[in-house]
């Protein structure tokens, strides 16, 4: 669950392209208004789930973000919800299509549509961390509204992350050298290497305090970064706008299938 | 591993977002205004050393599998309810963002189930009141396990509730909840065990660190925040689980009018104003009749008395658990607009 190349995916917000470039409140937003339309599709949608992939894979292609990290994610995630949703076909096994002898029943059809919707949904999301920095998404809530005592804790609870991180890493390590048999992972010993983790994490905090206490810290993190929302983002916002009405209250699929079938 | 967005409906969603942004505006004005100044900053490291904490592993005895520590009643006795909620929530915020841990819609949920009733149930009631008067480590041992239980299971159960209610998954609360409540009952001993654990040895060695918890300072109105509770509590379980003992019998109007008129209602408006009306009430009852299925036909009379009793239903639960909701947000909007009108009637 926790994997060890925990900043790759931000390593990629990093990069430069016109997705990176928009405001963080922006691609949140658009982000957070697709997941709420993709979820509101009903239980046994699928046709129309189909061209809402439109949207990540655009957002892939604009922000040159490499599929594989994503992907790899995706299905690395994807655990519990296949459990919850392969039970679907077992529980719902009333008939709802025929392909000639072939019967589908209304439970497979709800799987797939929740495994749709599951891809959709975590694939904005992953491309939304890899386009902005986490510290540009701590800072557009802050611009929103958040409390600044919260916003304060996501961006602090950001930068110790991989120092605490380095430091159990190290910890783990020399316990597994020193363990025989097993003898070095029972709770006893747990709870003391925890313990101590405790200890030197309350003592790092006052120590930080301090330091920034003396350089002048009052409650107020500066911000880096012009507060107005540009053309670029008005642009994207609108048309994202218009895309999620279209897609979820026209039937493209079915329009394109029906002049396919007329050209023909 | 927290839920995920495919399995639930925006109205759901949305409706676990609310509550947790507005717990964490109010946890942050808490901070802000009540905390001592050393809490903020011990917030951010506390929250990276949660994420440390859970890489360490460890086998559970007996079973020979591992497990980690969740860290939700530890962060409460560390730093207090209100802070050990924010921590809790920009911890599951970067574990949705940089871990892919749960979706975006299910992160208001996420944060919900596993930051509420650790630090406001389990913690208030159940830890602080056992450990206050002794402090010894069997006492801490005691209060951790029982709130780390009843912790889990109350956000297990939760996590129950809100994929049943989305409907998009057509697993019953009866078999979800059998499969999850035991294995979180497990879990549950687990971290209590864990948790005292590592009090008992932060105790020993440096009791200064324990120090910011908010218990230190007595709360003003103490006790009727607890009664608060508790009746909110009780009601709450009155509204969702005796209502299923509610009985199916005629009610004394319906009772009277049947003796009267021979039909236990009488006949509904077909047209003006009334039958407007009667559209409009349909449409916006999202708990028709007390229960789930508006569109399942009409009990017949007869087949009433032949209801099992108790009717066990999730739709009755819902319904009596969203009346409670919905009495006290117009108990207290009502409270708030007769306060601001006496303010305003003094000042004038």
């Amino acid at each position: 669950m926790h994997r060890f190349d925990l900043g790759a995916l931000d390593r990629l917000a990093y990069g430069d392209s016109p997705l990176h470039r928009l405001d963080p409140r922006t691609k949140v937003l658009v982000t957070a208004a697709f997941v709420v339309t993709v979820v509101s599709f009903p239980k046994y949608e699928i046709a129309g789930l189909i061209p809402c992939f439109l949207v990540p894979v655009l957002a892939l292609l604009l922000g040159g973000i490499p599929a594989a990290p994503i992907l790899k994610r995706i299905l690395g995630a994807s655990v519990f919800v296949i459990c919850v949703g392969a039970l679907n076909p077992l529980l719902d096994t009333e008939v709802l299509h025929r392909f000639g002898s072939v019967s589908i029943s209304a439970g497979w059809v709800s799987f797939g549509s929740i495994l749709l919707k599951y891809v959709l949904t975590m694939s904005v999301l992953l491309l939304l961390v890899a386009t902005t920095s986490f510290p540009g998404i701590a800072r557009a809530l802050g611009r929103v509204g958040v409390p600044a005592v919260f916003v304060n804790q996501l961006v602090f609870l950001y930068r110790f992350l991989f120092v605490l991180l380095a430091e159990a890493q190290r910890m783990v390590l020399a316990r597994d050298l020193r363990a025989f048999d097993g003898r070095g992972r029972g709770l006893r010993v747990t709870a003391q290497l925890l313990g101590t983790l405790c200890m030197r994490t309350v003592e790092r905090a006052q120590r930080i305090y301090q330091a920034m206490c003396s350089r002048g810290f009052s409650g107020r993190l500066p911000s880096v970064g012009s507060a107005r929302l540009r053309m670029a983002d008005w642009a994207c916002l609108s048309l994202m706008a218009l895309l999620l009405i279209l897609l979820r209250n026209y039937d493209l699929v079915g329009a394109v299938g029906q002049h396919l079938v007329q050209i023909f | 591993m927290h839920m995920s967005d495919a399995l639930l409906s925006p109205a759901v969603g949305g409706a676990m977002w609310a509550g947790t942004l507005g717990t964490i505006a109010y946890c942050s004005k808490k901070v802000r205004t009540e905390a001592d100044d050393q809490v903020p900053p011990l917030m951010g490291v506390t929250g990276a050393f949660v994420f440390a904490a859970q890489m360490i592993n460890f086998t559970i005895p007996g079973t020979g599998s591992s497990g980690h520590l969740a860290g939700g009643m530890l962060l409460a006795i560390l730093l207090g309810p209100h802070a050990a909620f924010l921590v809790m929530a920009s911890v599951l915020i970067i574990q949705a963002l940089l871990f892919a841990d749960g979706g975006l819609l299910a992160l208001g949920c996420n944060i919900w189930n596993l930051g509420m009733y650790a630090c406001f149930i389990a913690y208030p009631l159940i830890y602080a009141p056992l450990v206050r008067r002794h402090r010894t480590p069997g006492r801490i041992l005691l209060a951790s396990l029982a709130s780390a239980i009843v912790a889990l299971q109350l956000g297990a159960f939760s996590v129950v509730l809100e994929t049943v209610v989305s409907g998009r998954s057509d697993i019953s609360l009866g078999l979800f909840a059998l499969l999850m409540q035991p294995i979180h009952l497990a879990i549950g001993a687990v971290e209590g065990v864990i948790t005292a654990g590592v009090v008992n040895y932060v105790r020993k060695l440096q009791p200064e660190a324990l120090v910011h918890t908010g218990m230190t300072r007595r709360v003003p109105g103490g006790r009727l925040k607890t009664l608060t509770l508790a009746f909110l509590f009780l009601a709450l379980v009155t509204g969702g689980v005796f209502s299923w003992f509610a009985s199916a019998n005629p009610d004394g109007l319906e009772w009277a009018l049947q003796r009267i008129t021979g039909a236990a209602e009488i006949p509904e408006h077909t047209t003006g104003i009334g039958a407007t009306l009667r559209a409009l009430q349909a449409k916006l009852a999202i708990l028709p009749d007390y229960t789930f299925k508006p569109d399942a036909p009409p009990k017949a009379e007869a087949s009433r008395e032949s209801l099992a009793w108790p009717h066990v239903d999730v739709g009755t639960t819902v319904a009596g658990m969203v009346g409670v909701a919905m009495m006290i947000t117009l108990m207290f909007v009502v409270g708030v607009g007769i306060r601001a009108l006496r303010k305003r009637a003094a000042r004038g």
